[in-house]
């Protein structure tokens, strides 16, 4: 699965995309959030606090009880701060 | 009925001028025409700032934004829409976001232009970083923008008002 990460968030885990095997016990983009801060020191930096972090499938909001199955593309980033 | 649509994302400065003729020549039912340009401020906080520098969500930005233009379209009679939003490095005095509305009335073209402002503000993937005495930080939400799309929710403000 392709994972993206945006502005702090891309910074913070220091790389703007990769592709991961998501471990079978991971079910929502919640808990997949609390697995990829268990991967390293700059994961655990990212999503510290996952409540601040937004996340999407395939280009769509999600909420953290979203299923992560069937997912193509899921990016996480802060809150939006444009126009 | 409805007009023409255009959603852009890019790095270029836009010329607010030449994308309102495009919405309003050779056609004489539009009576109204909403122009919204967001500019960088020079300031921020109180400090002076040298740039911002805008990161988007390539393909979702276009795809939120569209989606919102089509609901301000079932809400609200509007004779065409326009919203080009620049990314990149954009410094004080450049425009950063354009919206534009037309309708037969003002009431639509108002409404629409604000709902899709506020919109954009909090769901369309963009971050402002902020360029201060050599310091790069991003800019945090504002509680503000989650409560003026709070507004537009059920029971919001309809063109029939």
């Amino acid at each position: 699965m392709k994972l993206r990460y945006f502005a702090w968030v891309r910074e913070r885990v220091g790389k703007p995309d990769e592709d991961i095997e998501i471990p079978a016990g991971v079910v929502t983009v919640g808990e997949l959030m609390t697995w990829l801060a268990s991967r390293g020191e700059e994961y655990a930096h990212a999503f510290e606090n996952p409540k601040v972090i937004r996340a999407a499938i395939d280009r769509a909001h999600v909420k953290p009880q979203a299923p992560v199955k069937g997912a193509g593309e899921i990016a996480f980033f802060p809150p939006m701060t444009g126009g | 009925m409805t007009g023409p649509t255009t959603v852009r994302i890019q790095r270029e400065p836009f010329d607010a001028a030449a994308e309102a003729n495009k919405l309003t020549r050779g056609r004489s039912d539009v009576g109204a025409l909403v122009t919204f340009t967001g500019i960088c401020r020079g300031d921020e906080a109180g400090e002076p700032i040298a740039a911002l520098t805008l990161e988007h969500y390539p393909g979702m930005a276009e795809a939120e934004i569209e989606r919102h233009v089509e609901e301000a379209k079932a809400r609200w009679p509007l004779m065409g829409v326009t919203v080009i939003h620049r990314h990149g490095r954009i410094q004080p005095g450049e425009d950063i976001v354009l919206v534009m509305t037309a309708s037969s009335h003002r009431e639509a073209a108002f409404a629409a232009a604000e709902f899709l402002m506020d919109f954009l503000k909090t769901s369309a993937p963009f971050w402002k970083q902020v360029e201060k005495a050599g310091e790069k930080t991003w800019v945090e939400a504002k509680t503000a923008d989650d409560a003026a799309v709070g507004r537009w929710k059920t029971g919001g403000r309809q063109a029939a008002e």
